[in-house]
């Protein structure tokens, strides 16, 4: 059983800087093949500061930082029992590369189903970018199958 | 004029055919999203965890439904987006993303469509479940 003592915890910050040539790799690791997302020029033309990241790129910075694992160490979900549920996003403005994003999560809930066969971790977090702006909410689903 | 001008509910999107997921496709992802999660590139990790193999990260599926969206219309007017991750993307799964516009709604004063997506393999299970919200202008 995950110790409920950790619903409300707030996680360290993850600071990602995020650069052209990482959103780059992320690109080509999903196929993605928009020059908005790959050449500066035509995200400049779209109206971008620079390339911008994708949708769902933002989770990479609690991955980076090693805050999702530091979670589940902390919580005593191993690795090879843990899935992803859900993941959700809510967008305030564009963050691209030269940005540098900032994401803080707590742990807003913790429940079980199956009579304990599985259990779930619910994150809430915010992505600010290097003025303090809200640049994303995220929610995130963990299940950790016993 | 762009398709979004003229959007109606029950609208599809054009649909987003993928290759079947090989490890190389994982191991990318794995570095590009920062995931780096043993299970989904490393054989012998998999099956200590019970696995048949190694198998498709969540976003790897949820940003291929955010390819779909972009592609419809740019992302600055994407609001919401949000996945349910049904079940495993296996080695060889060949996915298609599916959009469909379920309702027009208004969402603090914006007119906004409502897209549902799925990612769906080569036999018909859905795997992921997607919704966005897009702003119409």
């Amino acid at each position: 059983m995950i110790d409920r003592k950790w619903l409300g915890h707030v996680s360290a910050p993850a600071e990602l800087a995020l650069d052209r040539a990482r959103l780059r790799f992320f690109a080509e690791a999903i196929g993605e093949t928009d020059p908005v997302y790959t050449d500066v020029e035509a995200a400049r033309a779209a109206g971008y500061a620079d390339l911008p990241a994708p949708p769902t790129f933002l989770f990479a910075a609690e991955m980076d930082s090693g805050a999702t694992m530091r979670t589940l160490a902390d919580l005593e979900i191993p690795l090879a029992k843990v899935l992803h549920g859900e993941q959700g996003f809510t967008y305030h403005r564009p963050a691209c590369a030269g940005d540098v994003i900032t994401v803080i999560s707590k742990i807003v809930d913790i429940y079980d189903k199956k009579g304990g066969a599985l259990e779930f971790v619910v994150k809430q977090s915010e992505a600010r970018n290097q003025h303090g702006e809200l640049v994303a909410a995220l929610r995130s689903t963990l299940v950790c199958r016993h | 004029m762009n398709p979004i001008d003229t959007v109606q509910p029950g609208q599809e999107l054009p649909p987003l055919t993928l290759a079947p997921v090989d490890r190389t496709t994982l191991f990318l992802f794995g570095g590009a999203s920062g995931d780096h999660n043993p299970i989904h590139i490393d054989l012998d990790f998999a099956r200590k965890a019970g696995m048949p193999d190694v198998f498709a990260h969540g976003m790897l599926g949820m940003a291929w439904m955010g390819r779909l969206l972009t592609r419809w219309a740019p992302q600055a007017r994407l609001r919401r987006f949000s996945a349910r991750f049904q079940g495993i993307t296996h080695l060889g799964n060949a996915i298609t993303v599916r959009g469909r516009v379920a309702e027009i709604v208004e969402v603090e004063g914006e007119r906004c469509a409502r897209i549902e997506v799925t990612n769906t393999n080569q036999f018909g299970q859905v795997k992921i479940v997607g919704d966005a919200l897009v702003a119409l202008g």
